[in-house]
């Protein structure tokens, strides 16, 4: 890496799993909702979405390159660190540890499930309701579908927890406990959006 | 009359700096008051292990005795803090002794905690003064201001932020905790802040502020109770106009 890149492609990192990353994964689990509404409101927005206009574009500049260098960056933040929650049990060193626990989980998770739709899709597959029912049909799948997307939503309500301290928008003691709050709501209430569509597919 | 109280030491020791490290075991008589280092102290004077046999004397740093220089720290009982108000009374036994070893182990307990020194070079942690000629009094700083840089100025380097820090390893160039909280000091002296922007551009290179995880550990383990984080979210701030000044161009490069 050339010099004096890294303060350049962390403070990239961080907003890449922001903006896009983290406001495409909003979006995404939003969309999964309508299943909760039935096979055919799943499938008419899943069509939607899939029929937009440059959707080519739109997934390469909005979701896969920013995953990509936010991924593979990442992979390399979390084998720097040496995790210690052992010997410092505090709260946010725990958070530290499940940062990047749940980002290599997330990434697994994501990896799997691009190849199962996705990819799927530009072979030729069509990803409708019948598919992820389909998919969810084997319980492993359904655990591993669970554990993946609360791994994703852990990370990414972490993340914006992080994100405002390392751009400065949280300082003291005191705002850093506010946001460690509002993101435990965004937590929670993501993990509501994101079970809900999963189960709704059992 | 009743058997005599003892202390029970296990203690990481290498003799070189390049040399397998191994434990001891030592069994002193109590007395009260003690510390780990009129413990150690006590080893020193007869260096006979747990077994009985003679040893040789546990090297180990130490100097103002009285928390405020740093050399004697060490892990106690897995955490990082100073030998010198480590009290035994407050301690599990057996106590455990080990070298702070996120730097180069010397011998036995003593470690060489230069890189600190170095990043204090690197970010320029002086206000400078010298020139020529009599540059006159500087501006005044405001009083309540002077005390709230007090409580930064009282790090002592002792290191324990960067001992309990996961960034802070062989696998990164981080240069931790402990150099960051001092450019927040001096950048915010009067006379500092005159190269406030030299120093940022420091810590925004290679192994800087953007290598912290936010892990935390450092504030929860500072003996002088230094808010490092809080020091280290307000220089995210600062590191992120300046990086738009930068890129941008601005007619503010130091106010």
């Amino acid at each position: 890496m050339a010099d004096n890149r890294e303060f350049f492609y962390r403070r990239l990192h961080s907003l890449l799993g922001v903006i896009p990353v983290g406001l495409f994964m909003t979006q995404h689990l939003v969309v999964n909702h309508f299943a909760t509404k039935g096979e055919e409101a799943f499938n008419q927005a899943a069509g939607f979405m899939g029929s937009l206009p440059f959707v080519l574009v739109l997934e390469t500049l909005i979701i896969f390159l920013p995953l990509l260098f936010h991924a593979i960056y990442g992979l390399y933040i979390a084998f720097t660190a040496k995790n210690n929650p052992g010997r410092f049990g505090y709260f946010r060193n725990w958070m530290f540890v499940l940062q990047r626990w749940s980002g290599v989980i997330t990434l697994i998770f994501i990896a799997w499930h691009v190849w199962e739709t996705r990819v799927q899709a530009a072979l030729g597959a069509e990803v409708n309701f019948q598919m992820m029912e389909n998919i969810l049909d084997n319980p492993f799948m359904l655990v591993f579908y669970i554990a993946g997307v609360l791994a994703a939503i852990f990370h990414f309500a972490n993340g914006l927890w992080s994100f405002c301290v390392s751009w400065g928008i949280a300082v003291s003691p005191r705002s850093q406990r506010i946001v460690t709050y509002a993101t435990l709501i965004v937590f929670f209430a993501l993990s509501y959006v994101g079970l809900s569509a999963i189960l709704a597919f059992v | 009359m009743s058997e005599q109280k003892t202390v029970r030491f296990v203690i990481t020791r290498q003799n070189a700096a390049d040399s397998t490290p191994y434990e001891e075991e030592f069994e002193l008589p109590y007395r009260p008051n003690m510390n780990v280092i009129s413990a150690l102290m006590e080893i020193r004077r007869n260096p006979v292990n747990r077994k009985g046999e003679k040893t040789t004397p546990i090297n180990w740093d130490m100097n103002c005795l009285e928390e405020v220089c740093g050399a004697c720290s060490m892990n106690i009982n897995g955490k990082p803090r100073q030998s010198c108000t480590a009290l035994v009374d407050q301690l599990e036994q057996p106590i455990r002794l080990a070298p702070m070893n996120t730097f180069p182990v010397v011998r036995d307990l003593q470690v060489d905690r230069s890189r600190m020194f170095d990043s204090l070079k690197r970010v320029k942690a002086w206000v400078p003064i010298d020139g020529t000629y009599d540059l006159g009094p500087g501006p005044r700083m405001p009083e309540r201001k002077r005390q709230w840089a007090y409580e930064l100025s009282k790090c002592m380097t002792c290191g324990v932020c960067l001992e309990a820090c996961p960034n802070v390893n062989s696998k990164s160039n981080f240069i931790g905790p402990q150099p960051l909280s001092q450019v927040r000091l001096f950048n915010a002296h009067p006379t500092g802040a005159m190269n406030r922007d030299e120093r940022l551009e420091t810590i925004m290179g290679d192994g800087g502020l953007a290598n912290c995880g936010n892990s935390q550990n450092c504030v929860q383990s500072c003996p002088k109770g230094i808010p490092l984080t809080t020091s280290i979210a307000a220089l995210n701030r600062e590191a992120t106009f300046q990086s738009f000044r930068n890129f941008f161009g601005s007619d503010h490069a130091v106010d």
